[in-house]
């Protein structure tokens, strides 16, 4: 029997619950286990219910699971809206004198966190540290694991803070240890050691270790937290981070010190890249590299700031005035977009033109076990960057020299002699600014003629077959481990699915989608979004109607069993 | 040292300003000031905006982004810390510099990066013909502002009161005196506004070459005049339209932006080699 464990710790805004689940999460994963763990927060400092959810498996995990064995309630809305998710031998850690619950059931245990964060520490903050220790003395998980994780939490904070929560977390596991459950957490030997990390730090580290220099930004949710990791590295990475005015200044910063030849990127939300779809068309235009990365929220306006949709695909896919190529890209999986923010870069500076990555909250904010990255494998791929030998033997440079493949050998300002001459008006070779019609076709049709060389670029969907499948399930971006997990749930009840997934959108990778679809099983595309973006783009590209849709909409993340559940209504 | 001579900074393709444009006088004063410094074209950043102004650019020669309208200073400001090598000089209107990128203008004042701003003030809209600009005089009418042009913007005490760490203004119809103020600017530690006074002959018939002529005095004449003083230059930039200061209004030294970053302090970032194996210490705090 395999084991898939899920907490949930919940409480105010402000009561640590951030902080419980990466407690316990990095105490699991100490312990071997593979783990997937997601936040749900409001758009609030204090009050309100954030919850932090943990699942701990002994196999790789991608999505999340609504179906809790042990609750960790800081407060007693945490009880009240989520206790119909506990399993059937589920269980809640809670302090009674908090939440004045009384429903005496065999399941709960009532810790004195208050108590004893006071008696341990002497610091009622820490009563969420004496949580994460009841929870993993109460399923007799093994407390130097998560003495570890403490340390490693608080290393920063100095020694007293580190020594302090190791005391609360210990008098919360002892205290529970003489409360057995019945139920345990045995470590798992042998396990490779992994990395836990989430959608936005396996990005970053991506855009760092590819050679990204220069970050220009403004916050939000989001995509805040990718901007203050890049911040945070600046020093030891040599990396410039610049908090900007306004989103229109961060692309704009970004294409300026990208024409001055280092790799460059924006991180922002849908609001965000509304200022600045003017510059991706600048962007577009003059051949600059630079990359975009979109964390969606859902909308429109300022909508639901703290949750996820995947309702912008059309936007990013069309923004910008004018015609020009453009990459779209979106990781599947929190491990993925490590690799794809390299893809990203190498891909902007190889065409010389705009990438843009689109996650959304859910990715972006969600843990994931992943294998170490192998940064030997990270392959800087800089295109018809010239060298400075190539440029001192230029005569007659022009940047916008045309070609067969539409790029042009870039030479970049003060490296050599060569001027290097660029306008966002239409321009001829040598980047003057032109009017005439003869050049303005052959500079259009030298710029689309990129796409060509993107098109071979782009990654054909994943596909995963069954035999005698009855459902093409098709979906992008962060929905891969609900449609992973649920086609393993439904291959249990006998119904055998494929999974056609794209995390490489655009240039759209036709042959290999209407290869993928062109069986007799029914066609159901899954998105977080209200119009099926997807479904229509499939159409529009391969001319293949869709037999259904999943959409969800309401901000919350596709689960496995929201699709499940919604597959049986499709079907019926 | 290379010798620079006014043929380096010659026009590179027609110029399409209308005849008697104030812009001539500006190019001319550019391309003195860059002989006089030393600097050779590909040393040179040009960044424009969009207007008649910002096409300056292309009439002479030097490395060249002629960006968007009103976004010239953040697509200069990425290229000065991307290669702090180069001598970068943004050419802008008063609506690229006062409307449409009033933001990104105080922003670098604050910042204080180290380039010039060059802002062709000619209180109106060239290149769109005619319309008013955040600098036109109050009921200037124009097309667009039929029943006259609201307040004006004063630039330089906005400057001012954001901590402006080089502020001068020059005339168009003064090549010489225009030269020594850009000379100046480009040569200051930090970011140096040089707002020039520059008669458009098509749609401004108030703001003449007659008209300046009448009302400009050379600050660096008088004496007395102490550009540190902060409140004699709130003074000065008061003076309007009867008496016109040119010259250098003010300037302080105040910490330059870019030398707070770690990773700017040995190589221009476009130097450094890329190396993914760099990042692999920090992988650990994942684990």
């Amino acid at each position: 029997m395999a084991t898939d464990f899920n907490f949930l710790a919940g409480g105010e805004a402000g009561q640590g619950i951030q902080s419980v689940g990466m407690i316990l999460a990095k105490s699991l994963l100490y312990g071997g286990y593979h783990i997937f763990a997601d936040q749900d927060y409001e758009s609030r400092v204090r009050g309100g219910h954030n919850f932090f959810r943990v699942r701990a498996s002994d196999r790789e995990v991608l999505a999340l699971s609504e179906d809790l064995d042990l609750l960790i309630a800081l407060n007693r809305e945490t009880i009240d809206l989520h206790k119909s998710k506990l399993k059937p031998d589920g269980m809640i850690i809670h302090d009674r004198e908090q939440t004045q619950f009384e429903d005496h059931c065999n399941a709960c245990l009532d810790v004195p966190l208050n108590r004893l964060a006071m008696q341990a520490a002497q610091n009622r903050l820490m009563v969420n540290t004496v949580a994460v220790g009841a929870a993993l003395g109460l399923i007799e998980y093994k407390s130097a694991f998560l003495e570890s994780a403490l340390k490693k939490a608080f290393a920063k904070a100095g020694d007293k803070i580190v020594a302090d929560n190791i005391r609360a977390a210990l008098a919360g596991f002892d205290f529970a240890r003489q409360h057995p459950s019945g139920q345990q957490l045995k470590p798992i030997d042998g396990a490779p050691r992994r990395m836990l990390l989430n959608g936005n730090e396996s990005l970053s580290v991506g855009m760092l270790a590819g050679g990204c220099k220069f970050v220009a930004g403004y916050p939000m949710t989001p995509s805040s937290s990718i901007l203050e990791y890049i911040a945070d590295k600046s020093t030891r990475c040599n990396v410039v981070m610049v908090h900007v005015e306004d989103e229109i200044a961060a692309i704009n910063m970004a294409i300026g010190a990208s024409y001055a030849g280092v790799r460059s990127m924006v991180a922002t939300s849908g609001g965000g890249f509304a200022l600045m779809v003017e510059g991706l068309a600048l962007a577009g235009m003059t051949e600059t590299p630079v990359v975009i990365v979109l964390g969606q929220r859902p909308g429109p306006a300022t909508g639901l700031p703290t949750r996820t949709e995947q309702g912008e695909l059309w936007f990013t896919l069309h923004a910008g005035h004018g015609e020009f190529p453009r990459a779209v890209l979106a990781p599947a999986t929190v491990a993925e977009a490590f690799v794809i923010a390299v893809k990203a870069l190498n891909l902007a500076e190889k065409y010389q033109t705009p990438v843009l990555i689109l996650t959304d909250h859910h990715l972006a904010s969600s843990y994931n076990t992943v294998p170490k990255f192998d940064l030997k494998q990270v392959k800087i791929e800089r295109g018809a960057l010239l060298s400075d030998e190539e440029v001192s033997r230029l005569t007659d440079y022009r940047r916008h020299q045309v070609t067969d493949s539409g790029i042009s050998p870039r030479a970049l300002p003060s490296q050599g002699m060569a001027l290097v001459v660029t306008d966002s008006d239409e321009h001829d070779e040598a980047g003057h600014i032109i009017e005439d019609a003869a050049t303005r076709i052959l500079m259009n049709e030298k710029r689309l003629r990129k796409l060509r060389g993107l098109q071979a670029e782009i990654s054909a969907p994943m596909i995963k077959r069954m035999p005698k499948a009855e459902l093409n399930l098709i979906g992008w971006g962060s929905s891969y481990g609900a449609i992973h997990e649920a086609i393993e749930l439904l291959h249990k009840e006998g119904i055998a699915a494929n999974h056609i997934h794209l995390s490489e959108i655009w240039p759209f990778p036709t042959e290999a989608v209407t290869r993928a679809l062109n069986n007799k099983a029914k066609s159901i595309v899954i998105e977080s979004n209200a119009t099926a973006q997807m479904a229509i783009l499939i159409r529009r590209e391969t001319g293949i109607k869709v037999s259904g849709n999943i959409l969800r909409y309401d901000g919350r993340p596709i689960s496995p069993k929201y699709i499940i559940d919604n597959l049986k209504k499709e079907v019926s | 040292m290379n010798m620079v001579t006014l043929q380096d900074y010659a026009e590179s393709m027609h110029i399409a300003w209308c005849p008697g444009c104030g812009n001539f006088g500006i190019l001319q004063a550019f391309r003195k000031a860059m002989v006089e410094l030393h600097l050779e074209p590909n040393r040179i950043l040009l960044v424009s905006g969009i207007g008649q102004a910002p096409k300056l650019p292309h009439y002479t020669h030097g490395n060249v982004l002629n960006g968007l309208h009103g976004r010239a200073i953040p697509e200069a400001s990425g290229a000065k810390l991307a290669n702090l090598e180069l001598t970068v000089i943004v050419i802008d209107g008063d609506g690229g510099a006062y409307g449409e990128g009033l933001n990104h203008t105080l922003a670098a004042i604050r910042r204080n990066i180290r380039m010039t701003y060059m802002v062709h003030n000619n209180q109106v809209y060239g290149l769109t013909k005619g319309q008013a600009s955040p600098t036109s005089d109050l009921g200037f009418v124009t097309k667009t502002t039929p029943m006259g042009a609201g307040q004006p913007l004063n630039p330089l005490a906005l400057a001012l009161a954001s901590d402006v760490s080089f502020l001068a203004r020059g005339f168009a119809g003064d090549i010489d005196h225009l030269s020594s103020i850009l000379q100046m600017a480009i040569t200051h530690q930090g970011f140096a506004l040089v707002d020039i006074l520059q008669p458009c002959v098509s749609f401004n018939r108030v703001n003449t070459f007659q008209w300046y002529r009448k009302r400009v005095y050379k600050l660096d004449e008088d004496k007395s005049y102490d550009p540190t003083d902060k409140m004699k230059a709130f003074a000065k930039v008061q003076e309007w339209p009867d008496r016109i200061p040119i010259g250098l209004i003010y300037r302080q030294e105040r910490p330059v932006y870019e030398e707070q970053f770690h990773a700017l302090k040995e190589l221009p970032l476009v130097k450094q080699k890329l190396d993914p194996l760099d990042f692999e210490a920090h992988l650990d705090e994942f684990m």
